[in-house]
Order: structure tokens, then C-alpha cells, then sequence
């Protein structure tokens, strides 16, 4: 009887589930006529972005497995990835081995910090999101400015002047990667009516996606469902608890440093102080906006989400601008829209956490109605 | 016999004072003693330290009450900030000039404070234990909202509005002709370059004696006891969830009148995107003053603004003459931020 719901059931339910991505939508095809791009322009900038990032977003699937939630830490990863892109660049190269030895190299370094943020995470149980967020700052604004505009000339060894900062250490603003631009993308991209898609960039994301979908099935993926499910359970199960988390952590950082490798080598210039420090909030909120809860997500959000966050990206500057006259509208909005989701999606989270833990103990229920009763 | 016990005794002393403060602390006076052999002009320094510690404290106070009620530390200090600064801002807007316009500030901004206040502390209330990472998330969304506002909201002073098109306030304001340094010249003491704003100084001694009167007042205690054991609490009667909202409310407030007070010192209103990073400095603060996430006293505000700034003002120029190399910035934000994640990551007793 209880599982036959009515349609209008069914679809309220949906519409509930769905409610953050149906919003977005909403708001895309409020803005799209507003701002007179045309359907070509849109779809090409589209799946550009949609090469760009959707690696970075997917690497945030691993903590979420294995309920540490949503990893502000990845971070890290992108910093990994450019410290091992300035080292390619020095020693001058380019095109696609460039961008591989760019990969081989991160990996050590995304291990290193992978662990270090993992570690500290599994010290702030119950915490890890907020941590996750203070050690982003941490390594971001401290440890990988100290490397970068210090230590990069004296002791770690740059050779070339177009680099270095003219002072003789430290790491210029900007990095052209010239000769690494869109060399992935360009490489058996083919052209479908004036739209570019960049084939290979397509096929290592597939690749990728395949890859997240056969580690689910491992041992070690099954782990992490079940460290996220209940973390005491587990540990009585036999599993490494601490282990299974930091390895988590490990992995979203690994691939967080190819993906923005992928990234820098779509946009052809490293902002060596900034490219990193938004790139983590831009990628939990195409997340979140595709669908994805901090306890829940899958490839699928990752996909729609970056459809949806960037097409809200590209109209809302114009649309801002054609409602209220001055651009500048536009562009808080989609800051504000940025976080909104993210914040709604940490709040929703919390609700059900707690509405979780209420409903545990029939007790603990009818206390609280008792105490209801006594207001 | 004598000998151990006063080891013992300066043993205890030091766990009290906690190594990590210790080390700032002393690396803070290592700063002031170098400070003159490298050519810096120490008094200078003393009084931007003071200054500064003058205009961040009550920041800092802001802290206090939501760790006293186990609602953690306060990331969500901007939703106060935005409150003190649309206070400010209409205060401006309806023409009073002087320490009149600062007063007006704080009465307009109050009942901001009051209603912000009350709907973020009713929604922490829905999210116990999860408050920091959701307060962080609020006011930076809070920040973005208020960014669009300042451009669409009906501001018409020439002082505040851009120049050419009329409308929209600047991002900087200045408030020179209205609360600029309005209580820092209220008797101001100068002993030859050494200048102490005394206004301010009383202005936070006030609300610092009000939060420490207020903490051992019947409701204070009862806010103690619910961050602390909200179990007791519970049992010896006392209304948690209203609790939690009184004090979400005082932290509130405090960081609008905090905000209020440091534009008067610094000379200017900063709008949109500033009060975006305003949180972090003012956990550290409290953090390096000996907080952690459930614990925190007026004196831990006032060590904690005093070495956080005396750090800040002294390592830029320390370091710049010493090295010709401004690393201050870096090391600033490791030792800051290092803090924070210390404070984190430490089991708290009676944590939930």
C-alpha cells in the first residue's frame, strides 16, 4: 500500500530533489533571451568549458564517497598541478609530453599534500569541511606562496628569465603556456558546424568517468561507501577507517592536479598567485548546482552541473546588464548565486543530518515533542 | 623541596599561558626589541599597534558570546559587518555630521543587527553542529547579496554615490566631516610621538565590561552552561535554542558596532567585496589570545588583538628592513591560519 505513491506524489518528490538544478534552469532561460547571445556562440563556449572543468569537478566525487563531503582541500591539487606546470615550462617543455610530464609530475607532490590534508582531516572528525576550507587558505595563501615567490630561484633551481620574476626569484604573475595551449584540445578536435570539440580532452574525461564507475566496484571503493555510510560499523567490519579516508582525500588531489593541468592548458596562461583560489568554490557549486548533495553525488550532476553553472555564467553579466543598465549587477549576481547554492546545499545537509539523528531514538522523539508541549 | 614547587608552579604557569601563545608572544617581542637596531622607528610602531589594537578589538569581542553558547567561532561575522555598514551608510545618507553621525550609525544599525541577527541565529538553531562551516557559507553569500544592494539601493549623497552616473555607492567612502577618527580624538593623549586614542580604547574597555558583567549575570552563566554541557543545561531548565539566538544576536550587534568603530579609525567605509575575508583575521585573533572552539574570555580578546595586530604592523616593516624581502604577508597568513587549523583539529571535551 505505502510504496504505491500517487503521480502528483511522485513528482512533488522530484521536484523537491531536483529543486536546485530546476532553479537554475529557470534562471538560464529568464536570462538567456536578455542577453541576445546567439544558440552557436552559447553551445560553443559550452563545450569548451565543459572540457575545461568537468575533470576538476569530478575529482570531488572520491571524499564524497567516503563522507568527508565537500572538499574544499582540492585546492591543493590545483597548486600541485601548477607548481608542476612552472617546472615543465622551465626546463622548456612543450606540447602534449609537456603536459604529460606536467601530470607525472604533480603526482608526488598532490601524494604529499593529499596525505598532509587527509591526516589533518581525520584530526577533525566531524569538522572536515571547515577544515578542509582553513588548510585551503593555509597551503594556498601561506605554504605555496613561500614556495612560489620565494624559494623558486634560490632553492628550487629556474633557469629561464621569461619565468622568474626580474628580482632573480619568485615566480612572475602570469605564466604564459603558449606552446601548451590547447594542444589536448586541438589534438583530433573535431569541428561540428562552427562548434570545436576537443575530442581528446572529451575522451580522457570519458576515460575517467569509466574509471570512477569500475572503482566503485573495488574493494577499496566499496570501503569508502561504507566508511561514509557509518564510520564505526566499518572499523568493526575490518576496515582502516583513517587509512580508507586519507586515501580518499589522495585521490581527489591527484586528479585535482590533472584536471587543472587540463584546465590551464585549455585558458594558455597560469595566473600563478590566483588561478587556484577560485577554482575550488567554482567546482563545488557547478556540483551542487547539477544536483549533487554534500552526502550524495554522481557523474551525471557533474555534467549538468557544468552545463547549468556556466551557461548562468556567461548570460548573467549581459542579462544584469540589460535589466537594471549596469554590468556590474550581472557579475555580483553570479557570485552571489556561486555561493547561495553552495550555502543551501551545507544547510539542507545539516537538516537532514539532524532530522536523521532525531528520528534514531522513538525516545529521544517524544522528549522533544514533551518539551514541545511544555513552551 | 622549595625549588620543585616553584617549577611546578612555573610549569602550571606556562600550560596556562599555552606554548603556542607563548611563542608568538615572543617572537612579537623579539620584533619590538630588533625594531630599532634595524633602523625602524619603534614609537611609530607602538602607536600603529595600539591604534590598530583599538580599532579590531571589539571585532575580536564579537567572538565571545556565540563560543560561550557552543554555537563555535563566529565565521559568519560579515552578516554583523553588513549590518554596521548599512548603519553607517544611512547615517551618512540622512546628513548627520560628526560623532552625531557614528552614534546614529549604531542606533541605525542596531535594529539591522537585531533582525539579521535573529533569522541567522534561528537557522543555527537548525543546524546545531554543523555551525561553522554554514556560517562561513552565510556570510559570504550575505556579502554577494549586499553587493548587488549597494548598487540598486536609492543612496543619493554626493559624498557616497559614484560621480559620474549618480547612483551606486563607491567602494570606498571616505568619512572625513563625519565620524572620522570621532572617538580617537576623544581625549586623545599625545606624549611626544606617542599618541594613545584613549576614546576608543574606553569605547571597547566599555563593551568588554558589559560582555564581562553580562557573562556573570543569571543569563550569561546560563550561556556558559549551554555551550559547555547542554545536557545540564537542559535538564536545570534553561531554553537552549533561545539561548543560542540571544547570543548570535550579541555577536551580532558587537560586529556591527565593531565594524563601526574601526571605519572611524581607519577613515573610510569600505562596501562590497570588503567585508568578504573580515571573519578570519578575528577568529585568529581570539584563537592566538588563547581561545579554542568552546572556550573564550575578555582576556583572551585582549592578549589575542594585541599580538595578532602587533604582529601585523610590526613583521612588514621588521622584515622589510631587515631583508630588503617582504615576506610578512606569507608568514602572517601561515602563523594565522596555522591557528585556526590548530584550534580545529584539537579534541574539544564536550564537543557534539
Amino acid at each position: 500500500m505505502s510504496d504505491k505513491k500517487s503521480v502528483s506524489q511522485k513528482l512533488l518528490s522530484f521536484l523537491g530533489r531536483n529543486s536546485v538544478p530546476i532553479m537554475f534552469m529557470l534562471i538560464c532561460a529568464v536570462c538567456i533571451p536578455l542577453s541576445g547571445f546567439s544558440a552557436g556562440y552559447l553551445v560553443n563556449e559550452i563545450v569548451t568549458r565543459m572540457g575545461r572543468n568537468t575533470f576538476l569537478i569530478l575529482c570531488l566525487l572520491f571524499p564524497i564517497m567516503a563522507g568527508m563531503g565537500l572538499n574544499f582541500g582540492m585546492t591543493l591539487g590545483a597548486m600541485a598541478g601548477e607548481i608542476a606546470l612552472i617546472l615543465v615550462a622551465d626546463q622548456q617543455i612543450w606540447g602534449i609530453p609537456g603536459i604529460v610530464l606536467a601530470m607525472i609530475v604533480s603526482i608526488p607532490i598532490s601524494v604529499l599534500l593529499g596525505w598532509m590534508c587527509g591526516s589533518l582531516l581525520n584530526m577533525a572528525r566531524g569538522r572536515e569541511m571547515i577544515t578542509s576550507y582553513i588548510i585551503n587558505y593555509f597551503v594556498g595563501m601561506g605554504l605555496y606562496q613561500l614556495v612560489v615567490l620565494y624559494m623558486m630561484g634560490p632553492v628550487i633551481p629556474i633557469k629561464h628569465a621569461s619565468i622568474k620574476l626580474p628580482r632573480g626569484y619568485g615566480i612572475r604573475n602570469t605564466l604564459s603556456l603558449l606552446n601548451m595551449r590547447q594542444y589536448l584540445d586541438d589534438f583530433l578536435a573535431v569541428r561540428v558546424g562552427g562548434i570545436k570539440v576537443p575530442v581528446l580532452t572529451f575522451l580522457i574525461i570519458g576515460l575517467f568517468c569509466l574509471f570512477i564507475v569500475w572503482f566503485r566496484r573495488t574493494k577499496l571503493g566499496q570501503d569508502m561507501r561504507a566508511v561514509g555510510q557509518d564510520m564505526e560499523v566499518s572499523r568493526d567490519a575490518g576496515i582502516k577507517v583513517e587509512r580508507t579516508r586519507i586515501i580518499s582525500i589522495i585521490m581527489s588531489t591527484v586528479f585535482a592536479g590533472f584536471g587543472m593541468i587540463i584546465y590551464l592548458q585549455n585558458m594558455g596562461n597560469i595566473a600563478t598567485y590566483t588561478s587556484h583560489s577560485q577554482i575550488g568554490m567554482f567546482c563545488i557549486a557547478a556540483l551542487l548546482v547539477g544536483g549533487a548533495s554534500v552526502e550524495r553525488a554522481s557523474i551525471g550532476n557533474a555534467f549538468l552541473g557544468v552545463t547549468l553553472f556556466h551557461l548562468m555564467f556567461i548570460v548573467a553579466p549581459k542579462a544584469g546588464a540589460a535589466i537594471t543598465g549596469d554590468s556590474m549587477i550581472g557579475e555580483y549576481f553570479r557570485v552571489f548565486a556561486s555561493y547561495g547554492v553552495i550555502t543551501l546545499a551545507l544547510v539542507m545537509y545539516e537538516l537532514k543530518k539532524r532530522s536523521m539523528k532525531s528520528h534514531a531514538g522513538q525516545e529521544l522523539a517524544l522528549a522533544q515533542k514533551e518539551e514541545g508541549a511544555d513552551k | 623541596m622549595e625549588n620543585n614547587l616553584a617549577k611546578d608552579r612555573l610549569r602550571s604557569a606556562i600550560r596556562q599561558f599555552g606554548i603556542t601563545r607563548l611563542i608568538i608572544a615572543g617572537f612579537l617581542l623579539a620584533l619590538f626589541v630588533i625594531a630599532p637596531f634595524v633602523g625602524v622607528d619603534l614609537v611609530g610602531q607602538i602607536t600603529n599597534t595600539i591604534n590598530r589594537f583599538s580599532w579590531n578589538a571589539i571585532l575580536v569581542l564579537a567572538m565571545v558570546p556565540m563560543v560561550h553558547s557552543g554555537c563555535g567561532l563566529n565565521f559568519g561575522l560579515p552578516l554583523g559587518i553588513i549590518s554596521g555598514l548599512l548603519g553607517a551608510t544611512l547615517s551618512l545618507q540622512f546628513g548627520f555630521t560628526g560623532l552625531l553621525s557614528f552614534v546614529m550609525a549604531i542606533v541605525i544599525a542596531t535594529p539591522f543587527a537585531l533582525l539579521l541577527g535573529g533569522g541567522y541565529g534561528w537557522m543555527l538553531n537548525k543546524i546545531k553542529g554543523g555551525e561553522m562551516m554554514v556560517a562561513t557559507y552565510v556570510g559570504f553569500s550575505s556579502v554577494a547579496f549586499m553587493c548587488m544592494m549597494w548598487l540598486l539601493l536609492p543612496y543619493s549623497n554626493p559624498t557616497m554615490v559614484w560621480g559620474l552616473s549618480g547612483k551606486g555607492l563607491r567602494t570606498t567612502i571616505s568619512l572625513e566631516g563625519y565620524y572620522d577618527k570621532a572617538l580617537a580624538n576623544l581625549f586623545q593623549i599625545n606624549i611626544g610621538k606617542l599618541s594613545i586614542p584613549v576614546g576608543t580604547l574606553a569605547f571597547f574597555a566599555l563593551l568588554a565590561f558589559l560582555m564581562w558583567a553580562f557573562l556573570h549575570t543569571k543569563t550569561g552563566t546560563a550561556m556558559t552552561a549551554v555551550g559547555s554541557n547542554p545536557e545540564f543545561a537542559k535538564a536545570s531548565g534553561i531554553n537552549i535554542d533561545r539561548t543560542r539566538m540571544l547570543s548570535v544576536i550579541m555577536s551580532t550587534w558587537l560586529a556591527a558596532v565593531g565594524i563601526l568603530v574601526y571605519e572611524q579609525g581607519f577613515g573610510f567605509i569600505q562596501l562590497y567585496m570588503a567585508p568578504f575575508y573580515m571573519a578570519l583575521p578575528a577568529v585568529s585573533a581570539i584563537l592566538i589570545g588563547g581561545a579554542s572552539v568552546n572556550k573564550a574570555s575578555i582576556p583572551n580578546v585582549i592578549i589575542g588583538t594585541f599580538l595578532f595586530q602587533g604582529i601585523v604592523t610590526m613583521t612588514p616593516t621588521v622584515m622589510n628592513s631587515m631583508f630588503h624581502m617582504d615576506m610578512s604577508e606569507v608568514i602572517r597568513v601561515i602563523g594565522s591560519q596555522g591557528m585556526i587549523l590548530y584550534a580545529l583539529t584539537r579534541k574539544t571535551e564536550g564537543s557534539k
